[in-house]
């Protein structure tokens, strides 16, 4: 399958970019995160901690043992401080 | 019912003065306003990003909970993104209802929720350089008084 994947905030800043497009067969987010990690170092670098990271599915707030079937959208960011 | 996420300011009084004047058999409007905070005096600005599409879905999420669990005749959201300075004004809520003590629960069910479920973050310019504001533990042990 072929994801959008996005990085807000920090991690977008370590991995130096907004968005990638990704062909994989990675069945979980963090069957994906794994699969990021071994591309470069600054991915590693940027998924290096996963307690301070969240992941939205299709723009919706997931987990990381969220399977990926049917998902078009990943996004990932810190801790979210609005208001 | 009304969100609105941009990066213009607003005029909170010209949106406070509609909102109330646009109720309907209401008898209380609580409104809220966040405001750019220099806590010692070295803050130059922030930067607001957002996830533009999350941002509009998490908050009408965020304000149909509200609906359901309080009696609400309206209720409007404005998020702000882009480039602030100390003292501009980031976000606002307004919430109507015929009793007081349900604007004021909702209006609070809002920010607890938009601060820690709405995708917004914070970055800090100062003179000593720039920094992500954290997410407070507190503000997530916030939700669970709801």
């Amino acid at each position: 399958m072929t994801l959008t994947v996005l990085y807000f905030a920090w991690l977008r800043e370590r991995i130096g970019e907004p968005r990638d497009t990704i062909t994989t067969e990675a069945a979980t987010v963090a069957d994906l995160v794994a699969e990021l990690r071994t591309r470069e170092e600054r991915y590693a670098l940027a998924f290096s901690d996963l307690g301070s990271i969240r992941v939205a599915l299709d723009q919706e707030l997931s987990e990381f043992d969220a399977p990926l079937a049917g998902v078009r959208e990943v996004a990932f960011f810190p801790p979210m401080t609005g208001g | 019912m009304a969100i609105r996420v941009q990066e213009a300011p607003f005029d909170y009084g010209a949106e406070c003065s509609a909102f109330a004047a646009g109720t309907e058999g209401a008898g209380a409007v609580v409104t809220f306003c966040g405001i750019v905070r220099d806590n010692d005096g070295t803050l130059r600005g922030m930067d607001i990003e957002h996830y533009p599409g999350m941002t509009e879905r998490a908050l009408a999420g965020i304000e149909a909970e509200a609906r359901n669990r309080w009696p609400l005749s309206d209720a409007l959201i404005i998020h702000r993104f882009g480039p602030l300075v100390p003292n501009d004004m980031i976000m606002m809520v307004a919430t109507a209802a015929r009793h007081r003590a349900d604007a004021f629960a909702a209006a609070e069910f809002l920010m607890d929720y938009l601060k820690s479920r709405a995708p917004f973050w914070k970055k800090e310019h100062s003179a000593d350089g720039a920094d992500w504001v954290a997410a407070k533990d507190e503000d997530e042990a916030a939700l669970t008084r709801w």
